[in-house]
């Protein structure tokens, strides 16, 4: 087999059916995160050796319950599977059911069964059945269905060498289709096919009913097929409804041959027992809380001890390098700029797993739909959406996947607004900001003996984003008008035992991930900002030391102090003290000074880059100082006062002016994805940079 | 006949799905396996009383009542 043959296995199935536990086992580490083109949805491919000399490459669909999509995350499978010129249109569909829920599951089967792609069916949770006294004759339903039927148990990588078996085998099946489109719509059906000339009845059906959506018609054919719509009549919703219904019809019938039901409703007894406790009136809350607060506490006081160590690695290797290599721009560059630079992408290593950890846990778990139920009536007052809590919980985390998770929310406004205060929510880059500044400003000391200074006031921090964003909610729902109606019919899952091998694989790629995609522009960042650093316009630099001896040739100053003049009289001419020093107006009133200005300027890309910068400004010439950034913060002097510079105003001032501001060029290409226009990012740039500007204003001249 | 909906149902109460009241909705509850003729129980509300929980065709689902009130039962 050549390269370009290698066959292309598409995973479909209803969310909440093992799909995700299935690719992994197929994939393993194999596996890459990448977007749809065109779309923001996370596209996850990966390679599987099915035997000794056959590769496959696997692509995982989003989980949907049927063909009509409801949301756009949805859409792509009608998308892909649809268009059979789509270049991810797949050589064999594996449609993985929860055999558990076998008849909602199956509809989804018949339908892409019809569009006529080989298909294997995989029932998955036979463990499930088995307990339930459910008995499913897979080889019975396989003749019916004319396709391989494989139990399979994901969860323990039961049945997965049958399913890799099963997929090298030839798949030429006579097709039949379960349901028949062309009874119904006959001449509609035969018109799309002629003139697109389309094989399948049920692919040309679906052209009908999807037209306006599809992504692979121009507009001349769009109009092409609402002519022919018009003229034979197609009534999509009423052809919809009776296809539905004969599916469903279909399924029985299937079912009647192939499964023995009991009936009886064993295996929901733990979930009964655990939705008592989950969904109480208080105990609901409190329990939701306090995981909120379990996660916040576990980040400051688990991730810190990776990160002080990340923290000192990262400088001490700087120190030995600028001793060993010979002194040069190039060794300056490296020292203080590439490692740094570096140092500053793997110290959020920890925290990005740690959060993910937990979202993942309580998405594995079930939770996170229950949390959706507990909060519907409450977001909806702020014209949110229940489904706006997955998103602003993964802002926690980073608000690039939590501007994506709102695609399953299927109403426009409640989208758009919960995509319009996602970024408030204070992610993972805030953190080392925050971090920093809170252990400067804040004592490390604990009240009631368990309850940590430092980590309360981060949780306040968080609580403020949380604040400002549902505030922002409120008054966009007042501004926004829509007609559009909003639901929430959603699935409440079994609970289930997080699968600690998904759990692991997220927080593995997450940080691969943020690793590589962030890192790329930290780095890029840090090495543009050493070198506005390190050189300056005119000759001012190289003569500063002249200069510098000249100016205090009256004062008696030791060589030390001399060097550090020198130092400072460096960065303050290059062209990141020029720059710095231009918006120091600006920011005085918070009490920034220029050196704070610089920060500011580069976190505009990404507010990571805060720390990094901090370090590479605090660093320039001053690496044999063996200090953290976090000591050479905590002695930097304001010149003015001769007080520390990081003081309780400047630093809160500080802290609330990352927690509001837009610093994330990334967070604002998602959103004009998103939204599909600049109108969105450029707003909501200008609301939050706003809002940032005049609560640090009043912080600082409150306090200070 | 009268005409109920799941949302007069009280917590523990079954009822079979007779109709819907809403076009658009009764696409997406068809597909959620809400068939016509199947029973449909009412497990428990929202703290808030809004949304409901209910257990159709083997599994759970959860309704707004303004969408469990579009589905009528005998």
């Amino acid at each position: 087999m050549s390269k370009s043959d290698i066959p292309k296995i598409a995973l479909v199935g209803n969310p909440n059916s093992g799909k995700s536990s299935l690719f992994n086992h197929l994939t393993g580490l194999n596996q890459k995160i990448g977007n749809f083109p065109g779309v923001t949805v996370d596209k996850k491919t990966g390679y599987c050796k099915l035997d000794d000399h056959t590769k496959a490459e696997i692509v995982d669909l989003p989980g949907t319950y049927s063909i009509y999509p409801n949301s756009t995350d949805e859409k792509i499978v009608y998308d892909i599977l649809g268009n059979k010129a789509d270049p991810l249109h797949p050589d064999i569909v594996v449609v993985i059911v929860d055999a558990s829920n076998f008849k909602r599951n199956l509809l989804l089967f018949t339908q892409i069964h019809d569009l006529n792609i080989p298909c294997i069916l995989v029932l998955n949770m036979m463990d499930i059945v088995e307990k339930t006294g459910l008995a499913i004759d897979a080889h019975k339903l396989s003749a019916e269905l004319g396709v391989p039927v494989i139990p399979m148990k994901a969860r323990k990588g039961q049945g997965i060498d049958v399913l890799k078996k099963a997929l090298l085998e030839n798949l030429e099946q006579d097709f039949r289709p379960i349901f028949n489109a062309h009874d119904l719509a006959p001449e509609a059906i035969d018109a799309v096919k002629e003139t697109f000339s389309v094989n399948d009845d049920y692919v040309a059906y679906q052209m009908l009913q999807q037209y306006r959506i599809n992504s692979s018609l121009t507009e001349n054919e769009k109009n092409l097929i609402a002519d022919i719509a018009e003229k034979h009549q197609f009534n999509r919703d009423d052809l919809r409804r009776k296809e539905t219904l004969e599916r469903y019809a279909a399924i029985n019938h299937f079912i009647d041959g192939a499964v023995k039901e009991t009936f009886a409703q064993l295996p929901k007894r733990w979930t009964q027992k655990l939705d008592r406790v989950f969904t109480h009136k208080i105990w609901g809350y409190l329990i939701f809380l306090s995981i909120l607060f379990l996660i916040f506490q576990s980040i400051f006081a688990w991730a810190t001890v990776p990160m002080d160590f990340i923290d000192l690695t990262f400088s001490e290797l700087s120190i030995f390098l600028k001793s060993q290599l010979p002194e040069g721009a190039l060794t300056g560059l490296l020292t203080e700029g590439i490692i740094p630079g570096i140092g500053g992408i793997v110290i959020f290593i920890p925290q990005i797993a740690i959060l993910f950890a937990f979202i993942s846990i309580l998405e594995e778990t079930g939770y996170m739909s229950r949390v959706v139920f507990l909060m519907d009536k409450i977001m909806r007052k702020f014209g949110l959406n229940g489904k706006s809590v997955v998103p602003l919980i993964s802002g926690v985390a980073c608000a690039i996947p939590a501007i994506m998770a709102t695609r399953t929310i299927e109403n426009w406004k409640e989208r758009l607004i919960t995509i319009f205060v996602t970024p408030l929510m204070s992610c993972s880059a805030r953190l080392p900001v925050y971090t920093i500044l809170i252990a400067l400003i804040i004592p490390e000391k604990t009240i009631g003996g368990v309850f940590n200074l430092q980590g309360l006031a981060l949780m306040g921090m968080y609580l403020l984003g949380f604040v400002a964003a549902i505030v922002s909610a409120l008054i966009m729902k007042l501004i926004l008008k829509t007609r559009e109606r909003s639901f929430l019919v959603m699935e409440l899952p079994t609970y289930k035992m997080p699968r600690w091998k998904n759990v692991g694989l997220t927080m593995y790629e997450k940080s691969k991930t943020f690793v590589f995609e962030a890192g790329k522009i930290i780095l890029a960042i840090s090495i543009v900002l050493w070198v506005l650093a390190s050189y300056g316009p005119g000759d001012k630099l190289e003569r500063a030391e002249e200069i510098v001896a000249q100016t205090y040739s009256q004062e008696n100053l030791t060589q030390e102090q001399l060097e550090n003049k020198v130092e400072s009289f460096k960065l303050e001419n290059s062209y990141a003290g020029i720059f710095g020093k231009a918006i120091e107006p600006a920011i005085k009133p918070l009490g920034y000074d220029w050196k704070i200005g610089i920060a500011l300027i580069t976190s505009f890309a990404a507010r990571e880059v805060f720390v990094g910068t901090m370090a590479t400004i605090y660093s320039i010439g001053n690496v044999e100082d063996e200090s953290t950034i976090k000591s050479r913060m905590r002695n930097e002097i304001n010149p003015e006062t001769g007080k520390k510079r990081y003081d309780f105003a400047t630093g809160l001032s500080l802290l609330v002016f990352y927690a509001f501001a837009m610093q994330c060029m990334s967070t604002m290409a998602i959103v004009y994805r998103e939204t599909k226009g600049w109108k969105w990012p450029m707003l909501q740039l200008g609301y939050m940079t706003a809002l940032a500007y005049i609560c640090a204003l009043v912080i600082y001249q409150t306090l200070s | 006949m009268n005409l109920r909906s799941v949302a007069d149902l009280t917590p523990g109460e079954s009822g079979i799905i007779n109709g819907f009241m809403d076009d658009t909705l009764s696409l997406k509850l068809l597909e959620m396996g809400c068939l016509p003729g199947q029973p449909i129980k009412f497990n428990f509300a929202a703290p808030l009383g809004d949304p409901i929980c209910v257990s159709v065709a083997g599994y759970n689902l959860s309704l707004r009542l303004d969408e469990a009130i579009t589905i009528s039962i005998q």
